[in-house]
């Protein structure tokens, strides 16, 4: 078939812009920034930024079960209604996505800052002001509002494919709505939850700008961390090193989901 | 149950508009911190309308935007025809380098894009090699999997049968390409571009690391100024665009609805017409 050579000039590029440039951080990460020879320093260095990496995964990892548990309701109750509404709640809830999101973490920083609009208003009922920015929760409210959409659109896609044929036998077979959810509905979206979850941690886990606008001056994450060594401290050998293993995490992660979800998919199919 | 999905659906709408809402306001504000309201005024529009600098800007991003996903498009597309001619191993293959710039953060893939110019740049001796080919090169690169994960699922739902029924039907293969398949898939390439356009428009994690100082777009501009206090008329601009894409959305979802409406009165008059015939 000569059909297959349509793919050629996109596997050339891919081989050049993609694979390439991994092969480069991979040789920078483990090169001497000054004598360019071959070390393991870099990755050896990573170690004293292993509290960095901790706190990273576990914001993002509370952001993703967040995201989840606001997330299921809202595809859920898309999902069920009349295709009309379906087409426009999408919209709704794709459109935010379309505005830059610097001005809306911007927005944020001016709804939590100590003199912002959320405190003035507080302030103006006579009480003191709240410590809202600055601090874990505010990155976490931002990555929840800058993901959640991440989340809402896998989940709805999944969901609105299950067959209602399945879900009036489990009714008929005398399963209340909880039983319906719990053995019918919920394995069944479960891949949706899978690649929301991913869809969600990896930007979430990656992230520089909001933790630089919302979270504490001291506690920066990988993202913050690498961007320096790219932007201000010039070390791109150490840069390289934390991406490789920001990469090596994140594929981490996402091969423990995708087997969690392989064997709880199977149990479900034999239960 | 239903009910309390209901609410909560709404609740978190508003959760999603909220900063939309800050901006819009911010965009009529007199003052210029955006926490404080001074009073209302059209000014900033004006402003806006006489501004020299970040209009510019919003014309490269969209110069890029228009360009990469165009490029994407056409590359995509075919790479979609190929790799769905493809057998099982091959297409596999594929569809892991496909998923590389998905999975990889962002930042990730930045990085090494900043890493592998600079490294072009040192070895053909160009100093400053960042710019606008640089920029477009990185969008056209992370635009490419989108178009392909949309079109390729048209190419899998199509009717194998209809390419040979317009060939014994007289065309020629080109003819059964651009009339047949090319109608078939065209919904994919549709919205794999205007993905693509939107990505690469909101782009800035990836430009921020490929982006020369003579060619800068909106993003990495906004970003550039966050150190110090944001200009209004910024607000206005994005208040601007806020309005349009909310328009063509509903227009598109208007439009669809329409489609939609037709199709199935087409349908219902063929079945009409199909039973009379069979009397």
């Amino acid at each position: 078939m000569k059909n297959k050579l349509l793919a050629g000039p996109y596997l050339v590029w891919m081989t050049i812009f993609t694979i390439i440039p991994l092969a480069i951080v991979m040789y920078f990460a483990f090169t001497d920034s000054v004598t360019g020879s071959l070390t393991f320093r870099n990755l050896v260095s990573l170690k004293q930024y292993g509290p960095i990496f901790m706190k990273s995964v576990w914001l993002a990892l509370v952001s993703s079960l967040i995201c989840l548990v606001i997330g299921y309701p809202v595809a859920y109750y898309i999902a069920g209604c009349a295709p009309h509404n379906q087409r426009f709640l999408y919209m709704l809830v794709t459109l935010p996505m379309c505005i830059s999101f610097l001005l809306r973490t911007l927005a944020w920083v001016a709804l939590l800052e100590d003199t912002g609009i959320i405190n003035s208003f507080i302030t103006s009922l006579g009480l003191s002001p709240l410590p809202l920015i600055r601090n874990d929760g505010a990155v976490i409210l931002g990555m929840v509002y800058n993901f959640l959409p991440y989340m809402i659109l896998p989940l709805y896609s999944v969901i609105v494919k299950i067959d209602p044929r399945l879900i009036e036998a489990a009714q008929d077979l005398g399963c209340n709505s909880r039983q319906v959810f719990g053995k019918v509905v919920l394995p069944l979206s479960l891949p949706g939850v899978i690649s929301g979850v991913t869809m969600v941690f990896v930007p979430a886990v990656s992230t520089f700008y909001i933790s630089q606008k919302l979270g504490s001056s001291g506690a920066t994450l990988i993202g913050d961390v690498i961007e320096s060594q790219f932007k201000a401290a010039y070390n791109p050998n150490l840069g390289a090193a934390m991406s490789l293993g920001l990469m090596v995490l994140v594929f981490i992660c996402i091969a423990l989901m995708n087997r969690f979800s392989d064997d709880d998919g199977e149990s479900m199919v034999t239960v | 149950m239903k009910r309390f999905n209901w609410i909560f659906t709404v609740l978190v709408l508003i959760f999603l508009y909220i900063p939309m809402i800050v901006l819009a306001v911010a965009s009529f504000n007199a003052g210029a911190d955006i926490a404080v309201w001074k009073g209302f005024t059209l000014s900033r529009y004006s402003e806006l309308f006489r501004d020299s600098v970040l209009l510019p800007l919003l014309a490269n991003s969209l110069i890029v935007a228009v360009l990469s996903s165009l490029v994407a498009t056409l590359l995509g597309t075919m790479a979609a025809l190929g790799i769905h001619a493809m057998g099982r191993k091959q297409r596999s293959a594929a569809l892991a380098v496909t998923n590389i710039p998905l999975t990889n953060p962002e930042i990730v893939t930045g990085v090494s894009l900043a890493l592998l110019f600079a490294f072009i740049g040192h070895t053909m001796k160009i100093s400053n090699i960042l710019g606008f080919f640089t920029l477009l090169i990185a969008h056209i690169t992370f635009n490419l999997p989108y178009v392909i994960l949309s079109v390729l699922p048209k190419l899998s739902q199509m009717d194998r049968d209809l390419r040979d029924a317009a060939l014994d039907l007289g065309c020629t293969p080109a003819q059964a390409f651009f009339k047949v398949i090319l109608y078939e898939i065209m919904p994919g390439i549709i919205s794999g571009a205007l993905m693509s356009f939107t990505m690469s428009l909101d782009d800035f994690v990836i430009s921020y690391f490929v982006y020369g100082p003579n060619f800068i777009t909106l993003p990495v501009e906004i970003y550039n100024y966050t150190k110090k206090p944001l200009h209004p008329k910024i607000y206005a601009l994005f208040t601007l665009l806020f309005i349009t894409i909310l328009l063509v959305m509903i227009l598109m979802n208007l439009l669809q609805a329409r489609d939609e409406k037709r199709t199935k009165q087409a349908r219902r008059n063929f079945s009409a017409g199909r039973r009379r015939m069979k009397i």
